[in-house]
């Protein structure tokens, strides 16, 4: 049934810190690895070996720069994107068949692969390009907050988490219920100004981003150039150098 | 967005198809349309044709085609849903109205009532072709009240063309009221569609790079870096450029063939009846060509938000 449920019991969704993101695609590599064998399996990789590789990817980690235009300081922001779960979800509204659902108990926005006709009008009617067509399987793709890990008793139970929040290195994603104010993912979305992607698109997305903090070095955006690790202006005398280093720069400079 | 071959024949011959059904019906009461069974049996062989032609093509891109029934199952929600549903039902009163016009002609009351029936279907199949694109918020250009006109308006004006031909090739009688009315509508379809294009012309960004990142307060937001080094479906599918490049001499190409062209012929058809059938034939074809053209466009120039992810500054 393609009609919105008109409240869902939890609002499952992720939390994704652009502060402390650090763009190793980990999350992307994992989800990719686990969503290949999960709930909505294959991930259908086109021409893998080739030259011009393709394939399906639940999450996806753009990098964007940011340039305050009075200062011309920039900074770079690493931006991991998936399915947002939104609240009103219109790749399900849109959906002919009722393949494409959103569920009453969490949330979660998933696709029946047994009913998906492949009309492709989900992927257009999404504005956060969370939706990928399976061109060998002929049905559409998406992140399904792995619904296959979140709630299965085979694993322990802080593994219960979807791929993507396991594997950050930096502890940029964070997953949790919206619909309980005093939940981690709440909190932590109140105190940190957390945001929604494109609230003028109508969808109301579950998933938040935190902001990145400003700057923490002392000095205010754009005042001084950050101290360098390699300078290549760098002395090329050594006497402070070590005894070895001074022998090999005196026989090599003979 | 990506002008998909099988979507665009789909859209122009089915509406084609559909507006002659409709004009049949519309001409029928004043008694404008031959009698005798041949001309019930090529112009509902010329529009039913066009019709099924168009909703074969459809499931073409489809990728699983044999699961196209399911699609009539959300019509509370989805106007791909509606859309199918109505296009199924067209073919009751429509099969009904073929029986009883080579049955009893088509001035009978029953033959009037079932083309009346099939007329009214016809429009609501192609309004909900038309609202399939403008329910979509993701593609500004499309959400967009002239979308919604412009699909029925088009059926109507390319199935005016067929019309035109097919009446002037069996020797209806006098077609002048018929033509008058034909070229207001093709002049109609042009203010439509050049408002269309100042519309989407000067319509100010949806979302943005900074609404897309939510990064705006920072200061200005552009992509560094794409997810991956290759292409993607998103890109593939919602990041066609092409004609963006061309667009004006694409759209000058559109309006002289597809309505320009036509108008001058029918004018000409006005002067010269017993040349109508060569001139009407030669702007039917025009036409076609003109709004294979303007759907080919409707969809190459119309930017998908997703494409802000992907380097688009605004959309």
């Amino acid at each position: 049934m393609t009609s919105l449920p008109t409240h869902t019991n939890k609002k499952l969704g992720l939390v994704i810190d652009l502060d402390i993101c650090v763009g190793c695609h980990a999350c992307a590599v994992n989800c990719k690895e686990w969503n290949a064998s999960g709930h909505s399996a294959p991930l259908t990789d086109i021409d893998p070996y080739g030259a011009e590789p393709e394939g399906v990817w639940f999450n996806r980690i753009h990098a964007f720069e940011v340039v305050d235009e009075e200062t011309g300081s920039s900074r770079t922001v690493h931006f991991p994107k998936s399915c947002l779960h939104c609240d009103d979800a219109p790749c399900v509204t849109v959906c002919p068949t009722g393949a494409s659902y959103k569920r009453e108990e969490d949330g979660i926005v998933l696709v029946n692969a047994d009913t998906c006709i492949g009309c492709k009008l989900c992927s257009w009617a999404c504005p956060y390009g969370a939706r990928e067509f399976d061109e060998d399987e002929g049905v559409m793709k998406k992140c399904t907050l792995c619904v296959d890990r979140i709630y299965n008793p085979n694993l322990s139970e802080d593994a219960r988490v979807p791929a993507c929040v396991s594997s950050c290195p930096a502890g940029a994603r964070h997953f949790g219920d919206f619909g309980d104010p005093d939940s981690d993912v709440s909190r932590l979305v109140e105190a940190r100004g957390g945001f929604a992607l494109m609230p003028e698109q109508g969808c109301n997305p579950v998933n938040r981003y935190l902001p990145p903090r400003p700057r923490q070095d002392g000095v205010a955006d754009g005042d001084a150039v950050a101290p360098r690790m390699l300078d290549t202006s760098i002395s090329e005398t050594t006497d402070k150098a070590g005894i070895l280093a001074r022998w090999i720069d005196r026989a090599l400079s003979r | 967005m990506h002008p998909a071959k099988s979507v665009i024949f789909f859209t122009t011959a089915s509406g084609a198809g559909y507006g002659l059904l409709v004009w049949l019906a519309l001409l029928a009461p004043f008694g404008l349309l031959p009698e005798g069974a041949l001309f019930v049996v090529i112009s509902f062989a010329l529009a039913i044709g066009l019709v099924v032609a168009g909703l074969l093509s459809s499931t073409f891109h489809l990728g699983h085609p044999e699961r196209a029934w399911r699609a009539m199952s959300q019509w509370r929600t989805s106007w791909l849903s509606r859309e199918g549903l109505a296009a199924i039902f067209t073919f009751a009163p429509a099969f009904l109205w073929g029986i009883s016009a080579l049955w009893s002609g088509f001035g009978s009351p029953a033959s009037l009532t079932f083309g009346f029936l099939t007329a009214a279907l016809s429009l609501v199949t192609v309004y909900c072709t038309g609202m399939i694109y403008a329910c979509l918020k993701t593609i500004p250009a499309w959400h967009n009240d002239l979308t919604r006109l412009a699909y029925p308006l088009f059926s109507l004006t390319t199935g005016a063309g067929l019309g035109l031909f097919i009446l002037s090739s069996f020797g209806a009688a006098d077609l002048s009221g018929f033509l008058i009315l034909v070229i207001m509508l093709f002049a109609a379809g042009a203010v439509v569609k050049l408002s269309y294009w100042a519309s989407i012309d000067a319509a100010a960004p949806v979302s943005t790079a900074e609404s897309a990142t939510g990064l705006g307060d920072m200061g200005a937001v552009r992509l560094l870096e794409k997810p991956h080094s290759g292409t993607n479906y998103l890109m593939r599918e919602m990041g066609f450029e092409i004609a963006r490049k061309h667009a004006v001499e694409l759209r000058g190409f559109c309006m002289s063939l597809g309505f320009l062209a036509p108008v001058l012929l029918f004018l000409v058809g006005l002067g010269l009846p017993e040349d109508l059938p060569l001139v009407s034939f030669v702007a039917a074809v025009l036409a076609g060509v003109g709004i294979v053209l303007e759907r080919w466009l409707f969809f190459a120039e119309a930017k998908h938000v997703v494409t802000l992810y992907y380097g688009q500054s605004a959309v």
